[in-house]
């Protein structure tokens, strides 16, 4: 286990050099001026432009640009906002309400869509199975803002049934909706990668054997079935955690959630350049660490990925 | 033994024919089969691909041909004593806030999202393969560096990537680098399948006959390999043409795709977000479309992959 811990340890640091690396050419070594480009048509404040200048070590060649801004990130300096706010003090004021959101949303998504999927894996071919994959099928081609603003307008103002923002603290039940709303992206594939699974694990020799010793459905479904199904599952939600990511920032900008999402929202729509720049590069370090985590993880639960190169 | 091939069921072949190409009997009565010809029979047999086939098609002319479907001016007719209105005899769907026909833009916008979909699947299908076929068949370093290249622009979800790029390129937005910004972080995608394919097709027994015959390895991989492994690479292909759709419509939306001058889906939902509680039907609309195009593209890929994996099939 050690060895395995390591060897997926030392494969992260060539990636994680890659995309810091990736995300700084892609904006410092453009030619012409990189801070003016970031500002767009807009003429941004002499002043600020030096401090920016300053912040990513501008006068200096590209590649000691590269590996200072590496140190600062490092040492969790990820630059500042427009309004002079550290964007490290930025994460720790909003990080808790993403956080918040997303453990609602993946609860909702994993109860709703290993249940569906399990009875749709169940009843092979049967009208439910066929009903569930239209929907999830639905689901898979609805962008995450065009399921938002549905949301919003048939529970916020049709049914009146929630609010259709969300008021400063963030509290839950303001959260609900969004928390569905983000959890329907990826609640359809985990429908269809659990029914997958069910299907494969019914016609394996274990199960058929718990049959032949008399067991009950109602114990072969859950111990047999379901636990050796949810394998490829668990994996799933770390690959697709980049779809998570990139639906909280639209999902917490269009219902106002005050999070990590809705500050790189605003920073996006405003034309707030550099500040994009940092929350995106803090977003990427976020999904690596989570693949990193579930990855060994999966080595824990599963013994055989341990031996696999 | 009858000398004519067409009568018996059983054709032997002449004796000049047999050493090398060893057919020994070929069964002349059996309908021809491989795995195109299979997968177009499963395919033509359901409803779904038929549906699919037919919104590609009418999008596809639509994008085409948008005077055949409306004769209103999308932008030059507006008038914003018209703002946010409703559906009216001439103009069906209502008008915008700029007082602009609802259902002439949605029509004059598709050839946006189509354009930046089909250029999208494109550069990710060409950079999918050169990575993919030479990772997977060559294998040792350049396997080892292709793969890990693959994965750092993988481990940058493509729609981050894309804003930040479109950030720095915001004086030069339209379908062409909002294309690029897109496919040159969706690649990975395609690359992978295949290498994974090709890794497997490569220990085939043709690949190792051609091998014993002396066909040069680039000829091995463009003959007898590439043609065997293409098939997942159809059905990512299909499936990331409507995933390349919603990327720039969800760009548009942020503010950071297109400019508003250019008709497009995603820009029409973005400027219709504000005005949801007075006038949703300048949103639901675009959005409609949009959704109803990505579906068809997704079904396709779906049907697609069913009939080209019989494993899938069998879970049917």
């Amino acid at each position: 286990m050690a060895g395995y811990i390591l060897r997926r340890l030392l494969q992260a640091v060539p990636v994680l050099l890659g995309t810091t690396f990736l995300i700084y050419f892609m904006v410092f070594a453009m030619p012409g001026d990189p801070l003016l480009a970031l500002f767009g048509d807009k003429a941004p404040d002499p002043a600020l432009l030096e401090r920016l200048r300053e912040q990513y070590h501008l006068d200096q060649p590209f590649i000691v640009q590269y590996f200072l801004y590496l140190g600062g990130i490092f040492h969790g300096d990820f630059g500042t906002s427009f309004s002079g706010e550290p964007v490290s003090a930025i994460l720790v004021r909003t990080f808790p309400v993403t956080i918040r959101l997303a453990i609602m949303a993946l609860i909702i998504e994993f109860v709703g869509g290993v249940l569906i999927g399990l009875i749709s894996g169940l009843r092979k071919g049967k009208l439910f199975d066929a009903s569930a994959l239209v929907v999830s099928l639905i689901f898979i081609s609805l962008p995450i803002f065009v399921i938002a603003f549905v949301a919003q307008f048939v529970f916020g103002i049709q049914l009146g049934w929630v609010k259709t923002t969300v008021s400063a603290g963030a509290p839950i039940q303001d959260l609900i909706l969004p928390a569905f709303v983000l959890a329907s992206i990826t609640f359809a594939q985990l429908i269809r990668l659990t029914r997958a699974s069910v299907i494969e694990t019914e016609q394996l020799d274990f199960v058929r054997t718990a049959y032949s010793k008399g067991l009950s459905r109602r114990r072969i479904i859950p111990v047999h079935i379901l636990r050796n199904s949810l394998i490829p599952v668990v994996t799933y939600a770390a690959t697709d955690f980049g779809v998570l990511l990139v639906g909280a920032t639209v999902t917490e900008g269009i219902f106002n959630v005050p999070g990590v999402g809705r500050t790189l929202y605003q920073a996006i729509v405003q034309g707030q350049g550099p500040t994009v720049v940092s929350f995106v590069t803090v977003m990427v370090l976020i999904y690596l660490v989570v693949n990193l985590v579930v990855d060994l993880l999966y080595g824990l639960l599963d013994p055989r990925i341990r031996y696999v190169k | 033994m009858s000398n004519n091939p067409n009568t018996s069921t059983h054709y032997v072949a002449p004796l000049e024919e047999t050493p090398l190409v060893a057919i020994d009997a070929v069964n002349v009565g059996e309908r021809k089969s491989n795995l195109w010809i299979d997968a177009w029979r499963d395919m033509r047999r359901r409803p779904m691909f038929w549906i699919s086939a037919a919104i590609i098609l009418l999008v596809l002319i639509v994008a085409f041909f948008p005077t055949l479907f409306t004769q209103v001016p999308p932008n030059d007719d507006c008038q914003l004593s018209n703002s946010n209105g409703g559906p009216t005899g001439e103009h069906i769907l209502g008008f915008t806030k700029q007082g602009c026909d609802v259902f002439s833009r949605l029509i004059h916008g598709t050839s946006t999202s189509l354009s930046v979909g089909l250029i999208v699947t494109v550069l990710t299908t060409v950079l999918g393969i050169l990575f993919g076929a030479f990772a997977g068949f060559y294998g040792g370093w350049l396997d080892s560096v292709l793969s890990r290249a693959g994965d750092i622009f993988f481990s940058i979800p493509y729609i981050l990537a894309a804003v930040v790029i479109m950030s720095v390129f915001s004086a030069y937005r339209n379908v062409f680098v909002i294309s690029l910004a897109i496919g040159i972080f969706a690649w990975p995608a395609t690359a992978r399948v295949l290498r994974a394919e090709i890794l497997r097709v490569k220990q085939s027994d043709y690949v190792m006959a051609a091998r014993a015959l002396g066909v040069s390895n680039f000829k091995i991989l463009l003959r007898h390999v590439l043609p065997n492994s293409i098939a997942p690479v159809i059905v990512v292909t299909t499936i990331s043409l409507g995933a390349a759709i919603v990327a720039e419509a969800t760009l548009s939306f942020l503010g950071v795709g297109l400019p508003n001058s250019t008709m497009s889906w995603g820009n029409d939902i973005s400027a219709a977000q504000i005005d949801l509680r007075t006038a949703p039907q300048t949103l639901i609309y675009p959005s409609l479309a949009l959704s109803i195009t990505v579906l068809a593209f997704i079904m396709m890929g779906e049907v697609i992959r069913d009939a080209l994996d019989p494993k899938a099939r069998a879970q049917r």
